[in-house]
């Protein structure tokens, strides 16, 4: 291998995607394939309840995944994340209302149920144009990003970092929490929005849309693994992790690091958006809560349990945390934060790496020693 | 001393300038033969003066060394330059019409003033080999890094500073794993490949053995002429091995400068400096 290879890219990404791919998609496929066509006495049927439960799992993946490139990458602990997963949720919310149509309650053509109930006459301008699919799904994009370049912006050029940054981030997402609960916000306030019916003419119950959401948020966890895999193996992603280890030597070698740091930023963002925007079809609901600090503080968990920096280690790790949460709060409902809590300091302390790392390191010496040769060729 | 000389070479040369990176280096206006200009800079950390009404005039292609006892503002002097510390008072020119003041540390890198941390400063998580490239001197927008690729001229470089800096065969190796000279050595390498108008070296020769330190010696020497180098030490031997002009600082103000022997001599400095320590 020459090191023009090591450091190409495309490289990279050949030698990672494969086994994330397969196996991602051997499960999502086999999953989908006993849901669909396997009858429901046989053992191999996988019931519509846990295909959704898996597509949620996947959103909580790309969540990780988004907060990984930010705090992995670049050491930008975000406590924020919730936010932008969440106001995809409502990008996302706000159009499937719009589906709803006078299917509702009321019975409104144009106006949601919340706001027949609040005596309003008009729809607001904000809930124009998400009656079409393409405005919503540029929303998704469009105003997380926004708000992730404005924050991200404000933040880095004045040089906010470490823990202030954090509590600013944390702010943030309680900020919005508190705003998204008040009903003249216009989002359906404590209740958020809810009972939908259709997703682009489909309905939401059936098992083949279920399946179809699920295999979308598969194909979006894969495409954001690629493409951050390109990201992080270019220089731009050298440059991004020498931001981490010393950000006064990267300005000194001339880079604008605050440029880097909200560009990433925004990507991050986006990536966490996707992620809200996919989970809400398939749970049928987003409230203010999604705001909840907690949320974003355990989206961090989930990564630091797999392993941060990796970019597989914060989907393992999102994984495996929601299918013990799932379990353990079957049984014991209200001991999952101290559980959570418990696993937190379990791997800080003893797997500084995350689950991944234990892997990682005995991979490390089979492929260790390259030749000398190697340079300049 | 054979790569040495392959080395100034091709300094000599200049390597052909990156797309817009390189053209805001020529632009140096040294009509005057003085690439710095320091004047009247004064910089207080909570009262206390740490610079205080400082002048230094660096000539284009001059190898100076900047002595003086610890705390009398060598690196403070470095960070105000390099534009990480805004000064109370004073002004910093490059050349004769580029202010540095008000710039950011990244437009002043680019400018052509490059710079070498007292502690050294590498990427340990990244190899050797990527804090090369890093440190290249090419396009640093967002873009560009983004479709990066590595070119054989690149590659050639690279290679070139890499057995200068001697660690060739540890390209592949974090740079954290490097012992303390050889980090040293690594972020030496790091200027030499961004190739700046004027290197601003702190301390290079801390925690070096003997040998290293003379290799150090020789490379900044060979350095001189086309380069101006302004390094800052301790090392009395080291000082005395490379410096034609010596200034020394205390207590935030030029106290003396001239030659080696003309500072040995001077009563001031051997009162309040090398008096402290013979
Ligand atoms: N960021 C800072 N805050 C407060 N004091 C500082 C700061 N940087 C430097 N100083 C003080 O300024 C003086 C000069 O420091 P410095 O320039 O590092 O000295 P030198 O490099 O010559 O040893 C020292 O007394 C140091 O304590
Ligand atoms: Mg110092």
């Amino acid at each position: 291998m020459t090191l023009a290879n090591q450091f190409s890219p495309l490289h990279e990404l050949r030698n990672k995607a494969p086994v994330f791919l397969t196996a991602l998609f051997s499960m999502t496929l086999f999953a989908s394939v006993c849901n669909l066509w396997v009858p429901e006495d046989s053992a191999f049927h996988v019931s519509t309840y846990t295909i959704t439960l898996l597509g949620k799992y996947l959103c909580y993946a790309l969540l990780a995944l988004s907060v990984d490139v930010v705090w992995g990458y670049c050491g930008i602990l975000s406590l924020g994340h919730g936010a932008f997963f969440a106001l995809g949720g409502y990008t996302m919310g706000m159009y499937l209302m719009r589906q709803v149509g006078d299917r509702g309650v009321y019975g409104n053509p144009l106006l949601p149920d919340f706001m027949v109930f609040l005596n309003w006459q008009d729809l607001p301008w904000f809930w124009q144009g998400f009656d079409q699919f393409w405005f919503a799904f540029f929303a998704t994009l469009l105003v997380p990003g926004l708000l992730a370049f404005v924050f991200g912006w404000l933040a880095f050029r004045s040089r906010v970092a470490g823990v202030y940054l954090s509590i600013m981030t944390q702010a943030l997402t309680y900020a919005l929490m508190l705003a998204f609960f008040r009903n003249e916000m216009g989002f359906g306030g404590n209740n958020g929005l809810t009972d939908f019916k259709d997703i682009l003419g489909f309905n939401l119950q059936s098992d083949r849309v279920r399946v179809a959401l699920f295999l979308c948020s598969a194909l979006m966890l894969a495409a954001a693994y690629c493409a951050s895999v390109l990201i992080m193996s270019s220089r731009y992603g050298r440059v991004i992790m020498g931001i981490r280890d010393a950000e006064a030597r990267v300005r000194f070698i001339g880079f604008k690091t605050e440029t880097y740091k909200v560009s990433l930023f925004v990507y991050s963002a986006v990536l966490a958006a996707i992620a809200g925007a996919l989970y809400v079809p398939q749970v049928g609901i987003i409230n203010p809560g999604e705001f909840s600090p907690l949320n974003s503080i355990e989206v961090v968990v989930w990564v630091a349990v797999g392993g941060r920096g990796t970019l597989y280690g914060g989907i393992v790790g999102a994984i495996l945390v929601n299918y013990a949460k799932t379990r353990f709060t079957a049984i014991f409902p209200d001991q999952w934060l101290f559980v959570l809590g418990a696993l937190f300091v379990f791997v800080t302390v003893f797997l500084p790496q995350g689950l991944v790392g234990v892997f990682k390191d005995q991979k490390h010496w089979l492929f260790r020693r390259k030749s000398v040769e190697d340079v300049g060729e | 001393m054979n790569r040495l000389q392959a080395v100034r070479q091709r300094l000599r040369r200049g390597p052909a300038p990156p797309l817009g990176a390189g053209s805001d280096q020529e632009m140096v206006d040294i009509s005057h033969q003085v690439l710095l200009y320091v004047e009247g800079l004064s910089v207080s950390f909570d009262g206390f003066k740490a610079l205080n009404e400082l002048n230094l005039y660096i000539n284009d292609g001059e190898l100076r060394c900047l002595i003086g006892a610890n705390g009398a503002g060598k690196t403070t002097l470095m960070d105000v330059i390099t534009g990480k510390t805004r000064p109370d008072s004073g002004q910093v020119y490059f050349g004769q019409t580029i202010d540095l003041l008000g710039k950011t540390e990244a437009q002043i890198a680019q400018l052509g003033v490059g710079r070498k941390f007292q502690k050294p400063t590498v990427f340990e998580q990244q190899t050797v080999f990527a804090n090369l490239e890093l440190a290249m001197r090419v396009e640093k927008n967002i873009l560009a890094t983004l479709v990066a690729r590595l070119s054989s001229e690149n590659l050639d470089s690279i290679s070139e500073v890499l057995d200068i800096i001697g660690l060739k065969s540890q390209h592949d190796a974090l740079a954290g794993a490097l012992s303390h000279g050889q980090k040293q050595w690594l972020e030496i390498g790091m200027l030499l490949i961004a190739d700046p108008r004027l290197m601003l070296v702190d301390e290079p020769v801390a925690g070096m053995t003997a040998q290293e330190t003379e290799r150090t010696a020789e490379l900044l020497t060979s350095l001189a002429g086309k380069r101006t180098v302004v390094v800052v030490e301790h090392d009395m031997e080291f000082v005395r091995s490379i410096a034609k002009t010596v200034t020394v600082l205390h207590q935030g103000s030029v106290l003396a400068e001239g030659s080696m022997s003309d500072i040995q001599s001077d009563p001031a400095v051997i009162e309040v400096y090398l008096g402290e320590d013979p």
